[in-house]
């Protein structure tokens, strides 16, 4: 087990399309959680960013774009990116300087701002890019690939789109009691089956809107938690940030084709099974354990697969918790009872951070409405295109 | 006027009719197969490092899974954009003796409608755009009962 690290203070800037710069959403999510962790600026020893390739050269420096909005104060930068699992990375580089004794307090900030309509590749022909190549040779949106893993699941485990859409109908109840959520609407089954198909067999109410966005964390020693007067914080016990293995047998995005399993055997373990069991080693824990769940929800279906891939039900069975009501607020392991993205939107390098500022209040027991009552373990998922896993786990 | 007729990535796909196929590569030392082609290095981290030869891929597939584009994908992704939207098929291809999923847009003509997961398909050639000068070639997926 390695040791663990103080949530200090979480902030966000709500999600929706605000039309402005990501550096004024990560700016004000900062101020937040300095102010949520009555901590000065001044006294932050290191700034992590989580990068957004879309916001121009500043958005490959966010950790200097974000340190000179706040006022340049000397801190030691980093930026980092890894598609969705960005935040993450943010965490597990502040985590690695608190734990080397580096720094004693970080400020993690992620934000990005979207454009309408699909993500798309970088500018240029470039045909040695393995994300250029799928929009030119095969039009293969983001959309596409989660209508695969769709309809896989239909073929393989029974699933249906009722199913799919019920993800959507709990989510959204969710999502409609949370303030920083962009869609506060609760949405009927009815209302995902009469939504456009966009990628069969998915709808637009099955998959999740790109958004405006931004979120920031505090992390500090315990030691230096305890001087600060922080008796008993929310503490991150386990960051996994793994890469697959050789051979990947699941289709990931943004690639044409999978290795070949021909020579090698393929591990028991999926990819994104593996991205929750090494989190669930490092801080000694199980999924028996959890008291909730946050996971990337960009598609329903991808919801219920997450199910599966955190051990929360066998292989197959994500379909049935949903139907018993186990991964609803009230449930025995709630999922998502921050509306996930599902009712926020994707802001990318924002997204694993607001995940575990979800955890924080909800372990802090300050998430009002959608309190998962007596929530002592929480775990946080998500996966990132070209080979990022993500998973955090937070105590208290 | 006629058009040169290119492929859309270079050393992917070659052949006519019957003889069409992907391309791909194998690594001499471990028998490892990559698609899209690595010329370089082998990436099974287990093997020492072989000559990557190019070998074509088997003909035909069983479907792994599918999909369709709905809606107009963005560029690079080249469409007429005076035209309506007409939505296409994707399809993921397990190959059985390389062990890996490819995936491809399906013939014109078949829809979702038209496939199920496990059933045959078989890589044809097809086009994918044209333009003043060039037909853009690529390759397609068509269920093995079909004809067109």
């Amino acid at each position: 087990m390695t040791d663990e690290v103080a949530v200090l203070g979480a902030g966000m800037h709500p999600w929706g399309k605000w039309g402005r710069s990501f550096v004024e959403y990560g700016t004000v999510a900062a101020r937040a959680a300095l102010a949520d962790a009555g901590i000065d600026w001044r006294r932050v020893g290191s700034i992590v960013g989580a990068d957004t390739v879309r916001g121009g050269y500043p958005g490959y420096v966010a950790g200097a774009t974000f340190a000179k909005a706040l006022g340049w104060q000397g801190a030691r930068v980093a930026s980092v990116y890894a598609a969705c699992a960005s935040g993450a990375q943010a965490v597990s580089t502040a985590r690695a300087q608190i734990l080397s004794g580096l720094a004693d307090v970080v400020l993690v900030v992620g934000a990005d701002a979207a454009p309408k309509g699909f993500f798309r590749p970088a500018g240029g022909d470039r045909a040695d890019d393995p994300d250029w190549l799928r929009f030119r040779v095969l039009g293969a949106t983001n959309p596409t690939y989660f209508g695969l893993y769709a309809r896989r699941r239909m073929a393989v485990h029974g699933d249906t789109p009722e199913d799919f859409a019920q993800v959507k109908v709990k989510n959204a109840a969710m999502g409609a009691l949370n303030p920083n959520a962009r869609y506060r609407k609760r949405v009927t089954a009815e209302e995902v089956a009469s939504s456009a198909v966009v990628a069969d067999p998915l709808r637009l109410l099955d998959i999740c809107a790109t958004s405006d966005g931004g979120a920031a964390l505090v992390l500090s020693s315990m030691e230096f938690a305890r001087r600060h007067g922080a008796a008993d914080p929310v503490r991150i016990r386990a960051v996994s940030t793994v890469t697959p293995r050789y051979p990947s047998t699941v289709l990931d995005l943004p690639d044409i084709a999978t290795d070949s399993a021909v020579s090698v055997e393929p591990a028991d373990e999926t990819f994104r099974a593996s991205i929750a069991r090494a989190a669930y080693e490092e801080a000694g824990i199980g999924p028996r354990d959890l008291s909730l769940a946050e996971v990337y929800d960009l598609s329903t279906a991808l919801e219920l697969q997450w199910y599966e891939d955190l051990g929360l039900c066998g292989e197959g069975g994500g379909a049935k918790l949903l139907a018993e009501g186990a991964t609803a607020l009230g449930g025995r392991i709630p999922v998502n009872v921050s509306g996930g993205l599902s009712s926020f939107g994707e802001a990318v390098p924002a997204q694993a951070i607001a995940q575990v500022c979800e955890l924080t209040w909800q372990l802090r027991g300050t998430a009002g409405d959608r309190q998962v009552a007596g929530a002592r373990v929480g775990v946080c998922a998500n996966q990132g295109l070209f080979g990022h896993g993500s998973a955090v786990i937070a105590v208290r | 006027m006629s058009r040169t007729r290119t492929p859309v990535v270079t050393g992917w796909f070659a052949g006519e009719g019957d003889d069409f196929r992907l391309l791909g590569t194998r690594c001499s030392a471990c028998a490892s197969v990559f698609f899209p082609r690595e010329d370089a290095f082998c990436r099974n981290p287990g093997c020492s490092g072989g000559e990557l030869v190019e070998v074509p891929l088997s003909r035909r597939g069983r479907v792994w899974s599918y999909t369709d584009s709905r809606y107009r994908p963005p560029s690079p992704y080249v469409s007429d954009r005076e035209l309506e939207w007409q939505p296409y098929a994707l399809i993921a291809v397990e190959l059985a003796a390389e062990r890996l999923v490819v995936l491809g847009q399906a013939v014109p003509g078949v829809a979702v409608a038209d496939l199920t997961v496990g059933m045959e398909v078989e890589v044809v050639p097809g086009v994918l755009n044209e333009d003043a000068e060039t037909t853009w070639t690529t390759w397609h997926w068509r269920p093995t009962g079909v004809t067109v």
